[in-house]
C-alpha cells in the first residue's frame, strides 16, 4: 500500500484522533492523539491492508529549544512502523506536555515495546502507562534525571557510586 | 533446624516451608568472558535450567545520542565507528545517508558502488568474528584462529582504502573520504580467495560436527511469530525463515542492480543462524564481485603532467598567497592522508557546495576554494538540511540500522537516534534462554552476536 493511502486510511478510520499527516522526504507520517493511540496500533497491527506488524523502533524527541515549537507540547513519541506481508512503513507520533508526560504502553501488542519504552523513560522520562517493569534500561538506578532532555547539560557530572552496602 | 533448612536447600530434602528444592540465582556476567564483560544476566535456576532470566545492559553507554547533538553533522562520524565496532563502514554510510535524506542529495553512481562494496567486506568480517567467537566460546578455537585469518585479510583491505582497521570515518555526507586505491580489484580477489579457503575450512569443521550440533542444534530457538513481535531484524529473523532483508526489500545505493540470493532457515534455533551467516558471506563475496565489475567511471588514472610537486610544498604556496596558477597544477595527494585528488573527488562526492568540502587544490590553490571550506568548517555554518525529519534504514551485520535525524536547520543535528540491530535479540534474550540449561547461555548469547557499542550507544 502506498504511504498516501496508508494516511488517508488512517485519517478516514480516526478522524479527529489524528491530528496532523506529512510525507516529508517520502517518510508518511502522522500524529495522534494519545487517548486514540492505542486503537491506531491495534488498527494498524491487524488491519489486513496495513499488517504493521514490526514495531520497528520506537524513541523520544525533546522539543524544549525547536525553534518555532518551544511553547507547544515538549515531547514527541515516535513510532515507526513496519509491514512484513506488505513492506511498507510508516511513523506514528504522539505529542506529550512536560507536567503529563504520559502514554500507554505498546508492550500488549509487541513484546518488543519494553525495552524500548524502558530506554525512552530512561532517557526522556516519558512514562508508559500499563508498562510491567518500568526501570531504567541503560543508565544506573541511582542516576538522577533523564540525559536526553534538552535541559540536561552535556558535561553535567554525576556522584560516582559505590558498591551497595 | 537449621541444619535441616540447609538440607532442604543444597540437597533438595524434604517438603518443609522452603518445600524441597530452591531456585538458586546466578549471575552471569558483567566480567565474565563469555558476556564480553558488558551484559550482566541474572538467571534464577532450578537445578541447571534456566527458570528466569534479567539481562541488563548499559555497562559499555557513551551518550552517542546526546554527543550527537553537541556538534555539526559530519562530527558524528566519528562516533558512528564506534556503534557496531566490527563493521564500522556500515554505520558510517547508513548515518550519512540519512543526512543525504535530509538534505535532498543523491551521491555519484561510482560512490554508490563504492559504499557497496565496502559495506559487504564489512558484514563478512563482522559474520566471521561473529562465529569465530561463538565457536570458541563452544571450545572450537582452531575455528576462532581462521576466521580471525580470515577477517584479517579483509581489515588489511579496509586498511588500504581508509588508512584505519576499526575507526575508520570513512563516509562523508555526499560521498566519501577517499576513492579505492589502485588495483584493490586484485587484491579483493586474492582475499576473498583466502577467505573462501577458510570458509571451507571450517565448514568442515563445523557443519555436521557431532559435539557443535549437540550444543546448537535446537537450542536458543525463537518462534517465528515471537521473533517477529520481538523486531528481530537479520540472520536471526531469517534464521527463522523470513526472507526480509533491507537490501532487497528496500533497495538502496546499487543493491537493485547486483544479483545475491537471500538465505533463510527453517526453525530459527542457533544451528540454522549460523548456517544462514555461513551462507551470507559468500553472497556478500558475489555483490563484492559484481559490484566490483560493475564500478562506474572505471579506472582513474592520475597521470602528473608538467611540474610534479609534492603536496607539501602546494600547501605551503597556497598558504603565502601565491596562489596563481595553482589550481592548473594537477597534484597527486595521498587519497587517505590529505584528501582526493580533483578528478576523483569528482566521481565521488556530490557537486554540492554546502555538503561536500572541495578538493584540496581548490582550497589551496583559490580564493573561491578556501572559502567554500570555511563555510563548511567554521562553527554556526557548516551543512545545514532544511527543518524536518528522516528515517533511513540499510542491512547492518545484525539487522535493520536505522538512523532517525530531526533537524532544526541549524548545522547541528537536532536529535540523533540510532535504531541499534542487535537491541531487539537481546530484548528477547530470556525469552530465548528460558527452559534451557545453563550452558546453552553461551551458543545462545553467542548467536546473538551482541555488540555492546551498539546495544548501548
Amino acid at each position: 500500500m502506498d504511504g498516501q493511502a496508508i494516511l488517508l486510511r488512517l485519517t478516514s478510520t480516526f478522524g479527529p484522533g489524528i491530528v496532523e499527516t506529512h510525507d516529508h522526504h517520502g517518510d508518511h507520517t502522522a500524529v495522534v492523539e494519545r487517548s486514540a493511540i492505542l486503537e491506531a496500533f491495534r488498527f494498524c497491527r491487524d488491519d489486513p491492508d496495513l499488517r504493521f506488524n514490526v514495531l520497528m523502533d520506537l524513541t523520544a524527541v525533546d522539543y524544549l529549544t525547536y525553534p518555532g515549537r518551544e511553547f507547544g507540547l515538549r515531547f514527541e513519541v515516535v513510532y515507526h512502523l513496519y509491514s512484513l506481508p506488505h513492506n511498507h512503513r510508516v511513523r506514528l507520533k504522539v505529542r506529550v506536555e512536560e507536567d503529563d508526560a504520559r502514554v500507554p504502553s505498546a508492550v500488549g501488542l509487541w513484546p518488543i515495546a519494553n525495552w524500548f519504552e524502558r530506554e525512552v523513560w530512561d532517557m526522556f522520562g516519558i512514562r508508559f502507562d500499563g508498562h510491567p517493569d518500568l526501570r531504567r534500561l541503560l543508565m544506573y538506578e541511582e542516576f538522577q534525571g533523564h540525559p536526553l532532555r534538552k535541559d540536561y547539560p552535556v558535561n553535567k557530572r554525576q556522584p560516582l557510586i559505590g558498591p551497595k552496602t | 533446624m537449621a541444619n535441616r533448612t540447609a538440607r532442604e536447600i543444597y540437597l533438595g530434602e524434604g517438603s518443609g516451608t522452603g518445600s524441597g528444592s530452591q531456585h538458586l540465582y546466578v549471575n552471569v556476567g558483567p566480567s565474565h568472558p563469555a558476556m564480553h564483560g558488558v551484559i550482566r544476566i541474572v538467571a534464577e535456576l532450578d537445578g541447571e535450567s534456566v527458570v528466569n532470566a534479567d539481562v541488563e545492559i548499559g555497562y559499555l553507554h557513551r551518550a552517542f545520542e546526546k554527543e550527537c547533538e553537541t556538534g555539526p553533522y559530519n562530527n558524528a562520524i566519528p562516533y558512528t565507528d564506534r556503534l557496531n565496532y566490527v563493521s564500522p563502514l556500515i554505520n558510517n554510510f547508513g548515518y550519512a545517508s540519512c543526512v543525504e535524506k535530509l538534505l535532498g542529495i543523491d551521491v555519484t553512481e561510482r560512490c554508490k558502488y563504492v559504499r557497496v562494496i565496502m559495506s559487504e567486506i564489512s558484514r563478512v568480517s563482522d559474520h566471521l568474528t561473529c562465529i569465530g567467537a561463538s565457536a570458541m566460546e563452544l571450545g572450537a578455537f582452531t575455528v576462532f584462529l581462521y576466521m580471525i585469518k580470515a577477517r584479517e585479510y579483509l581489515w588489511e583491505l579496509v586498511e588500504d582504502v581508509t588508512g584505519a582497521r576499526l575507526t575508520i570515518s570513512y563516509a562523508r555526507v555526499g560521498g566519501v573520504k577517499a576513492d579505492l586505491p589502485d588495483a584493490f580489484g586484485v587484491k579483493v580477489r586474492k582475499a576473498f580467495k583466502e577467505t573462501r579457503q577458510v570458509l571451507e575450512e571450517v565448514g568442515k569443521l563445523l557443519t555436521g560436527n557431532r559435539i557443535f550440533m549437540d550444543r546448537m542444534v535446537g537450542v536458543g530457538a525463537l518462534s517465528r511469530e515471537e521473533t517477529i513481535a520481538y523486531a528481530v531484524t537479520g540472520p536471526l529473523l531469517r534464521a527463522a525463515g523470513v526472507s526480509y532483508d533491507v537490501r532487497r526489500a528496500q533497495p538502496y545505493w546499487a543493491y537493485d542492480r547486483v544479483e545475491f540470493e537471500i538465505p533463510t532457515g527453517r526453525n530459527g534455533d542457533n544451528y540454522d543462524r549460523y548456517l544462514v551467516r555461513m551462507a551470507e558471506m559468500e553472497q556478500s563475496m558475489r555483490i563484492v564481485e559484481q559490484a566490483l565489475d560493475a564500478l562506474p567511471g572505471g579506472p582513474i588514472n592520475v597521470d602528473v603532467q608538467g611540474r610534479p610537486m609534492d603536496p607539501a610544498s602546494y600547501v605551503d604556496l597556497g598558504k603565502q598567497g601565491k596562489t596563481e596558477g595553482l589550481l592548473l597544477l594537477p597534484i597527486t595527494l595521498s587519497p587517505n592522508l590529505a584528501g582526493l585528488e580533483r578528478p576523483r573527488h569528482r566521481a565521488l562526492n556530490v557537486p554540492d557546495k554546502r555538503v561536500v568540502l572541495p578538493p584540496k587544490e581548490n582550497t589551496y590553490g583559490s580564493i573561491e576554494g578556501l572559502m567554500n571550506h570555511f563555510m563548511l568548517i567554521m562553527d554556526g555554518y557548516g551543512i545545514r538540511p532544511p527543518k524536518g525529519e528522516a528515517y533511513f534504514a540499510v542491512e547492518g551485520a545484525n539487522g535493520e540500522l536505522g538512523f532517525y535525524i530531526v533537524s532544526d536547520g541549524t548545522d547541528r543535528p537536532y536529535r540523533v537516534r540510532c535504531r541499534p540491530p542487535c537491541f531487539p535479540p537481546m530484548a528477547a534474550l530470556p525469552r530465548m534462554i528460558e527452559g534451557e540449561m545453563v550452558a546453552d547461555i553461551v551458543p545462545t548469547f553467542g548467536s546473538i552476536n551482541m555488540i555492546a557499542g551498539e546495544l548501548d550507544r
